[in-house]
């Protein structure tokens, strides 16, 4: 092939996004003079249909072997030209892009200088087009299996329609049962639907799928590889109880010493637990774990004369001697589905969570009211013979929301509407109870939720517009301090019951799933999606899916469609069954690496190894770049010493004379 | 005028509020006053309102606790707003006649008391005080504070603390005849801006100060420990309060309360330690160590403390409002919880408990003492 550079440079308007600013023709006509340029043209939308059929009559009348776009960002269409390169049996690598819309027309006013700025981004791209090279992109085989981590509903939701599909599941969950968060309400918003009659026929239907392989009390401890061939590690803990055996008959949990004297974590602390429980009634599966932190066998070796869940199991499914097993499977995709906690009211010390058992969360509030509660769905408050029934009840909206002080500055998406539901429950169970909702704004955003908002105000529930600064205690009755915001007056409230609507955080633990999985948090701290409007549940790490909450906070409806986008763009790969790998990869000359292994520390990816050579006899190390792992991000590259390390299409011999034609270099 | 407002506006971030109340609900005087720092917030964004504003009674009812601050979510200091305001009228020039002296006192005398300067140390008399010499090495630098040093009722503080150095066998010095004020109040009465009398007196305060060889300087006041810690950019040492170094004293058993003091001590969180600086465990650390003694707590404590009126330049701008003073409500917390110790570890907050518990003729009942009174008492 005459490989003699016969460049086409392709101005483009971009409607009036660039030619308003920059003088596209004369941009196009400067083009033309610059050396091995052949054809330059300028067009209103080069990523139109007729646009890149004009580069691809180029390609076949002129016979252009590399192609300069002067348009928009590459991350917008380096793509789409590629793809025209192609077409035109070209090799897409020979495209070059000068970024003449953010970098230029969007940035710049004046029209003169912005159009000399937009010439010199051309000249630097034909610079470099001359000097690419054509790159292969290779395919690999995808594993067809996927795992997924947490199995609330966004979990289970993925993990069906994965399953489905007919490819394999591997759900791991870190509790002892499926269910998640939607498992702890009463009902859900705006409907009122039963939540747990709406999620227990799932939670059974993905025991027993028969593609689906449910990992509870497991924990993903290591993954390796790349998109396609994940190497999984999960650390199955003991529940010192034989799966196989028990039959989750409870007797061991009402014999335990400890029954009703542990804080029951499902039930938010509002009812009590043994040492060896089901986390709920209807958990699944439906066998006992035993606490290894509590249990007196397990912390102390020894259990009275003999541990009391050992005499009571008829089966002799509790086996102290268990110990956790590590499982190793490999997999195609990943959904990361690991959802949320909710925010500790204790660091907003204003309205003394810590200090008066009268001043409960929502959550806290959601097991109080559901008929499996602690209390059999009755609005308690205190213990024994001193509880009572509230009468005066107050809800603080955006606790932990909305809230630089403790830095949280988004909306939690759910509380405004929980807290609609939650009043209207207690107004529901407590008839003459006078419920009020201290707000700041009301965001009944979602289908039905202004309906149900409106059907809760006429019901009797009072807003008040106002948000409570602080809650003290004044004889037996809490006082909430706020303004009414509406009659700018100062409101000392005397409650029975204060619940705060606490918002939603991302799990205190999610940094373990950042470093397992190279993910990147956004500002608020939740897990971040590769686009937040394009590519909503994709990440930077190719792959990898996000679902529900462990991405922002939302509510079920958002969550389940999360979770089928997950799913659907993990079948996407799983089920094409080949995935290509980047072509702009590192490349690292073996001659002349002296085998430091800086590379190796500073890849974000783990794509480098350090390899034993033969060099003229001798054995040497050098650094090798596995292409399926490599992104193409370049840090090895900017990191070694030697020089030894580059990437294609942005090797020194390329960018060097491109940096140079921009004129910025002495 | 444009531009002025403008950077009013901006420098408060005005238009970061979303009006939800929460400074004004948790505003302590809003139960007494018509201050509504909310409405002034919304207010203020028209441009001509401000002077209007300004002239309002009420911005002189805020008493600097900055809950306000504190409790916003957006991060704005509607406090600041007020002191802004001040500041508008301090200008004009046309301001009550007791704030005015005090301004005045403090530009010539260094304390705003309307005390000659030269009279700062005569609480000293019949004590043995060690000063502080300007480049001499001392590892504590106590700084007073204008209202301990003048006023009789509290000069006691000063005093005791003197025993307790003494006694603990501490290295330190008092900055002496050359302390002026912190000018903390001054700040609250609105004196700020460029060429304000504030920023002077930071400048020439921080000149003196740094002109000490020492590590730290400790505060007697809450008000000069979060003037001197915050508003002072250049100062060289690190700033404590008492309490801080008291109770470092009791951990390395420097000293020790042997006596026995059969009391029932509530203690009363000064907003200018709690709520402004966090500073909550030290001094109920020191309480814990009175033998004898039982420690109960407000409701309102920590970060819930209730402002005692003292800070903002309440003590030269005295409020309209005839309803029940907020330190009247605290003295009757203090009655309901069978307190008969109220401690306190503020000048002001002793000034104002105690015209409380007078006005409430709860002398019998209960005493209203500064942790270093007590301490004084314990080591005797």
């Amino acid at each position: 092939m005459n490989n003699k550079p016969k460049i086409g440079v392709y101005v483009c308007h971009c409607g009036i996004n660039i030619s308003h600013t920059v003088d596209v023709e004369a941009v196009a006509e400067f083009a033309s003079q610059l050396p091995n340029v052949r054809v330059a043209r300028e067009y209103s939308y080069m990523c139109s249909d007729p646009g890149q059929a004009l580069i691809r009559e180029d390609i076949k009348n002129e016979g252009l072997n590399r192609v300069v776009v002067a348009s928009c960002s590459p991350r917008m269409h380096e793509l789409t030209f590629r793809k025209t390169l192609a077409e035109a049996g070209l090799n897409p690598y020979y495209l070059e892009m000068a970024n003449i819309r953010e970098h230029c027309s969007w940035v710049h006013g004046d029209r003169e200088k912005a159009t000399a700025k937009a010439k010199r981004l051309v000249a630097a791209a034909a610079v470099k087009a001359r000097l690419l090279e054509p790159l292969q992109e290779k395919e690999v085989d995808v594993e067809p299996a996927s795992l997924i981590i947490g199995a609330g509903i966004a979990g289970i939701q993925a993990a069906l329609d994965i399953a489905e599909a007919g490819f394999k599941v591997y759900l791991v969950e870190k509790t002892p049962s499926v269910g998640g968060r939607m498992s702890q309400l009463d009902k859900t918003f705006p409907t009122l639907d039963c939540s747990a009659c709406i999620l227990t026929p799932k939670m059974v239907d993905v025991a027993s799928h028969p593609n689906i392989e449910l990992l509870t009390y497991s924990q993903v401890e290591d993954v390796s590889g790349y998109v396609g061939n994940f190497d999984v590690k999960v650390r199955k803990k003991a529940r010192y109880v034989d799966m196989d055996k028990c039959t989750g008959c409870g007797v061991c949990a009402q014999e335990c010493r400890l029954t009703g004297r542990i804080p029951s974590e499902f039930d938010e602390g509002m009812g009590k637990r043994a040492a060896i429980y089901l986390p709920f009634p209807q958990a699944v599966p439906a066998k006992y774990t035993i606490d290894p932190e509590r249990c007196l066998m397990l912390t102390r070796g020894k259990c009275g004369k003999s541990p009391k869940c050992v005499d009571a199991c008829g089966t002799g499914a509790i086996n102290f001697e268990q110990e956790d097993e590590i499982v190793e499977f490999k997999v195609g995709s990943i959904i990361v589905a690991t959802g949320f906690d909710v925010f500790d009211a204790s660091r907003k010390p204003e309205y003394g969570y810590n200090d008066y058992e009268n001043v409960i969360t929502g959550l806290e509030l959601e097991r109080l009211v559901s008929a499996s509660g602690p209390t059999g769905g009755d609005i308690l408050i205190g213990k024994g013979d001193d509880a009572y029934v509230p009468k005066d009840i107050a809800f603080i909206k955006c606790v932990g929301s909305r809230d630089k002080s403790v830095g949280n500055e988004y909306c939690s998406r759910v509380c405004c509407m929980y807290t609609a539901k939650l009043a209207h429950l207690l107004t529901e169970k407590i008839p003459d109870a006078n419920v009020r909702v201290y707000y700041m704004d009301v965001r009944a955003f979602g289908k039905g939720f202004e309906e149900f908002y409106d059907r809760v105000r006429r019901e009797g529930v009072r807003y008040i517009r106002g948000n409570p600064s602080e809650v003290f205690k004044r004889g037996d009755k809490l006082v909430v301090k706020a303004e009414n915001t509406l009659t700018s007056t100062p409101v000392e409230d005397e409650v029975d019951l204060v619940v705060l609507a606490v918002g939603l955080e991302p799990r205190r633990d999610a940094r373990e799933i950042i470093d397992i999985l190279r993910l990147s948090q956004s500002g608020d701290r939740f897990y971040m999606e590769a686009h937040p409007k394009l590519a909503p549940v994709d990440t930077a790490t190719d792959g990898v899916f996000l679902a529900g909450c462990a991405q922002g906070p939302k509510d079920i409806p958002d969550t389940v469609a999360q979770a089928k986008g997950a799913a659907s763009s993990a079948l996407v790969l799983l089920s094409s069954g080949k995935v290509k790998v980047q072509a702009q990869v590192s490349h690292i000359n073996e001659d002349t690496c002296r085998g430091c292994g800086y590379c190796v520390e500073i890849c974000p990816y783990s794509a480098i190894e350090l390899v034993t050579v033969n060099q003229f006899g001798h054995e040497a190390l050098v650094a090798r770049v596995n292409d399926a792992l490599c992104k193409g991000c370049g840090a090895c590259v900017a990191g070694c010493f030697s020089g030894s390390a580059q990437q294609k299409s942005f090797m020194d011999g390329q960018i060097l004379p491109q940096i140079a034609a921009l004129g910025v270099m002495r | 005028m444009n531009t002025e407002v403008q950077s009013f506006i901006q420098k408060h971030d005005l238009l970061g509020c979303i009006q939800c109340g929460r400074c004004t609900g948790g505003c302590p005087v809003n139960t007494r006053t018509d201050l509504n720092v909310r409405r002034i917030v919304y207010d203020a964004l028209d441009e001509s309102m401000l002077d209007e504003l300004a002239k309002l009674p009420e911005v002189w009812d805020c008493t600097t606790c900055e809950t306000c601050a504190i409790r916003c979510p957006k991060g704005l200091k509607p406090m600041e707003v007020l002191i802004g305001l001040r500041n508008i009228l301090v200008e004009s020039g046309v301001i009550q006649p007791t704030v005015r002296d005090a301004l005045e006192s403090a530009f010539r005398e260094g304390n705003p008391w309307s005390k000659p300067k030269a009279t700062r140390s005569d609480w000293m008399q019949g004590l043995d005080v060690k000063i502080a010499v300007p480049g001499e090495k001392v590892e504590n630098l106590i700084f007073v504070c204008c209202t301990i040093a003048y006023d009789p009722k509290v000069q006691v503080i000063a005093q005791n603390f003197v025993k307790v150095l003494n006694k603990a066998g501490i290295d330190y010095g008092f900055v002496g005849d050359d302390e002026v004020c912190c000018a903390s109040e001054i700040y609250n009465m609105g004196e700020v801006g460029e060429d304000g009398l504030f920023e002077m007196m930071v400048e020439d305060g921080t000149e003196l100060l740094n002109s000490f060889d020492t590590t730290r300087i400790v505060t007697l006041s809450p008000h000069c420990y979060d003037a001197l810690k915050n508003q002072y950019p250049d100062l060289q040492a690190e700033v404590i309060h008492y309490t801080h170094l008291l109770k470092e004293i009791l951990e390395d058993e420097k000293l020790v309360f042997t006596k026995e003091f059969a009391q029932k001590i509530v203690f009363h969180d000064p907003c200018y330690l709690g709520k402004r600086n966090d500073v909550y465990d030290e001094p109920r650390y020191i309480l814990n160590q009175i033998p004898g003694a039982e420690q109960v707590e407000f409701s309102r404590n920590r970060e819930r403390s209730l402002c005692c009126e003292g800070g903002g330049g309440k003590m030269w701008a005295e409020t309209e409002s005839h309803k029940e003073r907020l330190a009247e409500e605290r003295v009757r917390d203090a009655k309901e919880l069978g307190a008969t110790i109220l401690a306190v570890a503020c000048p002001f907050c002793v000034l104002t408990l105690d015209d409380a518990v007078k006005a409430k003729g709860f002398e019998e009942e209960m005493q209203v003492m500064e942790i270093l009174e007590i301490a004084g008492k314990l080591i005797e």
